[in-house]
């Protein structure tokens, strides 16, 4: 597959000369659905969050809240802006019980959660002592490495006891020890590149990194689903930004020409710096970024390439090498390569990867290893001893094993919920299995049916995504069995039955969907 | 309804059509590339391939036969990073081998640890990495998600709770990360139209906090209420009305990271209330140090906490753990459970961070006698300094109480980065003789105000008067070698 990939992008028609026509989403060679909602079902969705604005206000009017008031301070000008008030308390603390649940184990393929009551329409939670277990399509495990036992474990423990739990300095001060250096190395290693620098949080990574690369005589052409802390950390380094369709080539290149034609809007001068920035898997939408197109661009325009690698650094590719690997790009073409270690690898921390010069750069420049305290001991030989796994460097073919049942995982519930008739977004192998159930009163409704079933889902609405495009998201763990997914999708399809959940035009195969046992 | 439009259609002449037409678009590009470039200057301006303004200019492009292609491949950028000059950093080369305790190896030497938060010494006691460990086989080694989406543990609701009961206020939020802590909650309240009052050597995060807010921000004079009140004054003359609408905010550090001076909070308070300016504080150093049960800079002064809106900790520092949290009231906290841009969208700490921080809390809130300790170490060590001949050489800032001291080169006359250079052989000196101390990392091109180069020297709770003084004879020893002064 990824031979024919490579083949589809040198010879694109797309990126030869100047474009004329708009794409065709069927043209797309990676295989992506978004399928459209029904008219019917985005009318019912956008008067449904009016509706509940508009209840909102009434309640507010008539009966304001005795909780939400600040003490002392009259006279003053408000602290915070109305419309935000009305939203939080009256769309989203319908919601509210749905999420924050309190966890109460290892987050792996079960997981304990606390029960929570509330008294008061969910204005407050009161927790208490019962718990019961539930399985776990919530967190971020791709690939099972939250553990409390095992080999992880028991490095992480040697650790603490040798090293500490923390130092308290910044790199650039008394901060570094050897599994710094060690984990480095081996993460370089890992994507094949000449060095890399970790840090000890992955949003911090990006917020507190682009800008000591980027600045304000740069471009920065960036997703429009780019995650949060890419966006911090373009405002911080001041630099023009511009958003660029999600995943659209055609709009991308269109840009870049533009631009350098263009320059500095103000100016003039031709940009010193443009920048692309995007995500390997997008966390909202499954979907995997279309990388080959875009280094083609690159190479083209002479532009260069940020990628975030949060979700797809471990979960993708034969090799768990990320999106990279998956493509079967070379890591040369991705001037930076930036990951985290929250969720494949089950600790804490990111990355930022690339050329020697880059990373020597940055070990003086980012704010990051400056100011902010370095990553934990006890984190970074849990990230050394999963990315080890992971390469299968120790414990012979158990990180292989976990990729591999991750990839059979999401296919094999990929498939199922698509025939179920739901409309699933994103890429077929993305492990980020997105539903949609569209408006925000049935993401509640349906994250609460899958409680009654046992089953931890992760419901995400506005602001998080499009005002009607309330989804209910999977989050697929080689942790999981075969059996358990079975479980699941039973209980989606009585969820689905129930709730009118229907909602593809698609029509569906009668082939039967078979599990690829994974070794 | 059909037929007269037919008719219409059939008596146009389209020759007169495309001639007009085409005028009319010129026109319309002129006047529109106007309205865009006037109106909104700071925006690129973005063409759609649908849109009007790109055809005409499409059109317009190919009338001037204006050479995109060659314009395109003529550009080219400038290299990734700046490898010109190769920045050497003062403690690259050295490692540390053990844990950051009061005694700490370096590059194969045990060193008296002057250099890491470690106030405590936490990292040694057994009843802490007990319950880490707990928290390892219980939890696992990490949280995978966000707060939201089950990344909440009940051990963080203990914490925050903890926290909340210990400061005696309504409620805490905990952050993974000191620094996106204070950059996060300043981000959460201060928005671009308001106006922020800040001290001159506010910490880098308040400063990269406010950048991202695009707020007004007005630098006062370091640690100078009087300079504040001035400022104030001025603007409510400049637009007596206007302030009144606006939000103001007042933002300290208890003790301030880049100097070591306590704040001089009761003045402050007094302004803020009489201004109607609504008051953050960065506890960041002060919190578990200051006031007699650690309860910060509040405490120190004995101020209700109801005076002051938000006060920001980390975990890093007297707690010796990982990450930060917010501590006030519920009106105000709760608001960053969906609006602090770190605790949304950013996996929670790790469960044995977590457990540490706990801990360690448990502990200060169990031994107050432990604070009375480290300010007595700290003042020792600062009247030794200032007592000994170092004095010749060095002026040692910060507060006496301030476990968090800077030793500054005397010489006004060296420049810049000749002390910098002066303090980095003082520390290649030191710790290969047994003394773990550090220069304080700056970006220097970055600070808003840029800071005097300095060592900085951090306090413990085991350090003896004996550790002290040998310090000092080691430090008097490496001047001896290393010229502190400009040559005359
Ligand atoms: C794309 C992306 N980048 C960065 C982050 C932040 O990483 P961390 O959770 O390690 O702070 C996330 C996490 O949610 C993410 O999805």
């Amino acid at each position: 597959m990824a031979s024919i990939v490579n083949k589809c992008y040198s010879n694109h028609s797309k990126l030869n000369g100047y474009l004329k026509k708009k794409p065709i989403h069927k043209d797309f060679y990676i295989e992506e659905s978004y399928e459209k909602m029904p008219f019917s079902t985005s009318i019912m969705a956008t008067l449904g969050f009016y509706f509940l604005i508009f209840i909102g206000l009434i309640n507010h009017l008539i009966f304001t809240p005795k909780v939400a008031t600040e003490k002392k301070r009259k006279g003053y000008p408000p602290l915070y802006d109305t419309f935000d008030n009305i939203f939080l308390r009256y769309v989203f603390r319908r919601v509210k019980d749905c999420f924050n649940s309190v966890v109460s184990s290892v987050p792996s393929a079960k997981i304990e959660i606390r029960t929570r009551i509330t008294e008061d329409n969910n204005w407050s939670f009161k927790l208490l002592d019962t718990k019961s277990t539930f399985l776990n399509l919530g967190s971020y495990n791709y690939l099972g490495f939250a553990q409390s036992d095992g080999p992880i474990a028991d490095d992480t423990i040697n650790i603490i006891k040798k090293y500490g739990w923390a130092i308290g300095s910044p790199r650039q001060e008394l901060g570094t020890n050897h599994l710094h250096f060690e984990l480095e190395k081996l993460t370089a290693e890992f994507l094949g590149v000449d060095d890399a620098i970790v840090f000890g949080m992955g949003f911090a990574t990006n917020a507190l990194n682009l800008p000591a690369i980027i600045n304000s005589n740069c471009l920065v052409l960036s997703d429009e689903y780019n995650h949060s802390s890419v966006i911090s950390g373009i405002k911080l380094s001041g630099a023009t930004s511009l958003v660029y369709k999600h995943n659209d080539i055609l709009d991308l290149e269109e840009l870049v020409r533009q631009n350098i034609v263009s320059g500095h809007p103000k100016t003039k001068k031709p940009w010193e710096k443009i920048f692309i920035i995007t995500e390997g898997i997008f966390s909202m939408e499954g979907s995997i970024v279309n990388l080959p197109d875009i280094i083609a661009i690159k190479k083209k325009y002479k532009v260069y390439l940020y990628i975030d690698e949060a979700h797809s650094i471990g979960a993708l590719g034969s090799n768990g090498r990320g999106v990279l690997d998956y493509y079967n790009c070379c890591p040369k073409d991705v001037d930076l390569l930036m990951g985290t270690f929250t969720k494949s690898f089950g600790s804490g921390g990111g990355y930022i990867a690339g050329s020697k010069d880059l990373i020597d750069y940055l070990k003086a420049n980012s704010y990051a290893s400056c100011y902010a305290s370095t990553m934990a001991p006890s984190v970074t030989q849990t990230v050394i001893t999963s990315m080890s796994m992971i390469m299968g460097k120790k414990y012979g073919g158990e990180g292989r094993k976990r990729i591999n049942q991750l990839a059979s995982n999401v296919k094999y519930f990929r498939q199922k919920l698509k025939a179920l008739g739901c409309i699933v977004y994103g890429n077929k192998d993305s492990p980020v299995i997105p539903m949609l159930v569209y408006s925000i009163a049935k993401v509640g409704s349906t994250v609460r049916e899958f409680y009654k079933f046992n089953i931890a889902t992760v419901g995400v609405g506005f602001p998080a995504t499009p005002l009607i495009e309330s989804r209910i998201r999977f989050c697929m763990s080689a942790a999981l069995t075969k059996e358990q997914l079975d479980e699941v999708l039973e209980a989606t399809e009585k969820i689905v039955n129930k709730f009118g959940l229907r909602y593809s035009k698609k029509p569906i195969s009668n082939e039967e969907i078979v599990y690829e046992t994974p070794y | 309804m059909y037929s007269p439009i037919n008719l219409l259609f059939s008596q146009i002449q389209f020759n007169h059509i495309y001639v007009e037409g085409s005028i009319l678009l010129v026109l319309l590009w002129i006047l529109l590339r106007k309205a865009a470039t006037t109106a909104n200057p700071e925006k690129p301006v973005r063409y759609y391939l649908f849109d009007l303004r790109y055809s005409t200019k499409a059109i317009c492009d190919s009338f001037f036969k204006l050479d995109i292609e060659k314009k395109i491949q003529s550009w080219t950028p400038k290299p990734l990073v700046d490898t010109s000059s190769p920045i050497r950093l003062p403690m690259e080369n050295y490692f540390i081998e053990s844990k950051a305790s009061d005694r700490v190896v370096i590059n194969g030497q045990t060193c008296i640890n002057f250099a890491t938060h470690n106030y405590y010494n936490f990292f040694d006691n057994k009843s802490i990495e007990n319950r880490v460990i707990e928290a390892v086989n219980k939890y696992g080694v990490g949280s995978c998600g966000p707060r939201g989406f089950y990344g909440t543990f009940d051990i963080h609701i203990e914490l925050e709770e903890k926290i909340a009961n210990f400061m005696g206020m309504e409620e805490a939020v905990i952050y993974s990360y000191g620094f996106s802590t204070v950059t996060s909650a300043i981000q959460a309240y201060v928005k671009p139209k308001d106006i922020v009052f800040v001290d001159e050597e506010a910490n880098f995060a308040i400063q990269k906090g406010l950048q991202s807010s695009k707020a007004d921000v007005i630098y006062f004079k370091h640690n100078c209420p009087e300079d504040l009140e001035q400022l104030i004054l001025e603007i409510d003359k400049k637009s007596p009305m206007k302030r009144k609408k606006r939000r103001s905010f007042l933002i300290v550090e208890g003790i301030y990271m880049n100097t070591g001076n306590i704040c001089n909070l009761p003045k402050f308070i007094d302004i803020r209330i009489r201004h109607k300016i609504r008051i953050f504080i960065d506890e960041s150093i002060s919190f578990g140090i200051l006031g007699k049960k650690g309860r910060g800079i509040t405490e120190h002064f004995n101020i209700p906490t109801y005076e002051v809106d938000l006060i920001i900790g980390s975990l890093e520092t007297a707690l010796s753990s990982v990450g930060g949290f917010c501590v006030g009231s519920t009106f105000v906290v709760e608001h960053q459970r969906l609006s602090g841009l770190g605790y949304c969208f950013s996996a929670s700490l790790p469960p044995l961070l977590s457990a540490a921080a706990i801990k360690a809390l448990e502990h200060i809130d169990k031994y107050p006698e432990m604070l009375a300790t480290l300010r007595e170490r700290s003042i020792s060590l600062h009247r030794r300094i200032c007592l000994s001949k170092l004095i010749e050489h060095f002026t040692l800032g910060s507060d006496e109480t301030s476990p968090l001291k800077h030793l500054y080169l005397s010489d006004e006359s060296l420049s810049h980065s000749e002390q910098q250079s002066i303090l980095k052989h003082i520390v290649d000196y030191c710790i290969p003789k047994g003394f773990a101390i550090t220069t304080a990392a700056y970006l220097y091109k970055n600070e808003y105000k840029l800071p005097k180069p300095s060592i900085r020297l951090l306090a413990s709770i085991n350090i003896t008067d004996e550790n002290i003084d040998s310090l000092i004879h080691v430090l008097l020893q490496a001047v001896d070698v290393i010229p502190t002064k400009a040559v005359q």
